[in-house]
């Protein structure tokens, strides 16, 4: 028990911030990814302290935890009202300023806010291999479908984000 | 890169807030929480997890607090809003009735047992270090039972200025020095002088002539008795020889 106690702090520290950004691309919102955050790390620790140690050892933590938050997001949505996405109406201006470099959290928030109301398949795609960066097979491990697929789902999820027609490609 | 791409790629570099960490090894009891509470004492700061309170100190600082739990309790720790039964159960507890559910986590088995045993003696009652020693089994540890009550992390709930020296000295006290020993032990209704002249005298034992059981001086049923009864002893043998048996309550020697 110890012993997996003392791995599962380190898992926390360690993947804290990528969980939580994931939970912030994939909800929108800080709250919300805070608390997808928290119920990913809840029940990975549920699930450990039930692994024999040869387990626990040959986690991939990374791609586990990614495919936990995942389930986390979907049973969110399934079992509560669908988010009304906020549309502020200030489209954040990359093109303009010496700073464009620079995202401002408020920026980033409405990012987060756009790739959130994309549709289910093409947000997840798009969140693992573009926000966390993982390959095209990780991700399709993750996903648990084909990499033509996630390439798919890719290229579609960022025509819809860069798309005028954001709306009307919603199935 | 895209100007797309490289937006989505911040979006994953944003940070957790700050004490999530923390927050959730809270939640899963991996850490402690801890709060001031205003008590018999003065303010005292108790840390507590799921498991019940862990620790408590006087000290000027949260900060200072916080440094020390860590390096002595070795868990992380963040301030919390206590439960509403806790702050009832620490008053309750400091004014002599049980209720407190501690964790004892990380102490030897020694350390544990003697804290148990130190537990048990009651308010407005002290029992010597040897007393400890013999009681949970090992009669020759009396200094490492000093130590034990000396890295108590839990003072003043459990109660280790209870335990004092023979020869009439009060005895360290790691929850605040000697002169913080006293003053809990009088608030408690201890004569600490009255104890000191006792040891001076060489009296370790009260008898008492009706009943003819000895005590501890401070045994609430050798205080019971008439003055006038009260017959001093200096040991064990002298009791005996006396026609005294030893009190099955605070049990100043092996059964």
């Amino acid at each position: 028990m110890e012993g997996t106690e003392r791995v599962f702090e380190r898992m926390v520290r360690e993947h804290q911030d990528r969980v939580y950004a994931l939970g912030l691309a994939l909800t929108g919102n800080r709250q919300d990814a805070e608390e997808v955050a928290q119920d990913t790390f809840l029940r990975a620790y549920r699930a450990l302290v039930t692994y024999p140690p040869a387990r626990i050892r040959d986690l991939k933590q990374r791609a586990w935890l990614h495919s936990i938050a995942l389930n986390v997001v979907r049973n969110r949505t399934r079992g509560a009202k669908l988010r009304v996405v906020e549309l502020n109406g200030s489209e954040p201006d990359h093109a303009s300023g010496p700073e464009d470099d620079v995202l401002l959290r408020a920026e980033l928030d409405a990012l987060a806010s756009k790739v959130a109301a994309l549709p289910p398949r093409f947000r997840d795609a798009v969140v693992l291999r573009h926000v966390q960066e993982l390959s095209y097979a990780e991700a399709a491990a993750v996903l648990g479908t084909p990499v033509g697929t996630v390439k798919s789902n890719v290229h579609r999820g960022l025509q819809m984000l860069k798309g005028e027609n954001h709306d009307g490609a919603r199935d | 890169m895209t100007a797309l791409a490289i937006d989505l790629k911040r979006l994953g570099e944003e940070k957790a807030p700050a004490g999530f960490a923390d927050r959730l090894l809270t939640h899963v009891g991996m850490a402690d929480s801890y709060a001031l509470f205003q008590t018999v004492l003065g303010p005292v700061y108790v840390a507590w997890n799921r498991s019940g309170v862990s620790a408590a100190a006087r000290m000027s600082s949260a900060l200072e607090f916080e440094a020390w739990f860590r390096k002595d309790v070795g868990r992380p720790l963040t301030p919390g809003s206590a439960p509403s039964d806790l702050a009832a159960g620490i008053e309750d507890e400091l004014r002599g009735s049980r209720r407190l559910r501690f964790d004892l986590r990380g102490l030897t088995p020694f350390e544990q047992a003697v804290l148990r045993k130190t537990r048990e003696i009651p308010r407005g009652e002290v029992r010597p270090y040897g007393w400890v020693a013999r009681e949970i089994g090992h009669p020759a540890a009396v200094r490492a039972v000093g130590t034990a009550l000396a890295n108590n992390p839990i003072p003043y709930f459990i109660p280790c200025h209870r335990v004092v020296r023979t020869d009439g000295h009060i005895g360290n006290y790691g929850g605040g020095g000697p002169e913080a020993k006293r003053a809990i032990l009088t608030m408690e209704g201890v004569q600490v002088n009255r104890l000191a002249e006792l040891a001076h005298a060489g009296v370790r034992y009260h008898g008492v002539r009706t009943t003819k059981v000895y005590c501890f001086p401070t045994c609430h049923h050798v205080r019971r008795a008439n003055e006038r009864n009260i017959v001093p002893f200096r040991d064990e043998n002298a009791a005996l020889a006396a026609g005294y048996r030893p009190c099955k309550h605070c049990r100043p020697a092996a059964a």
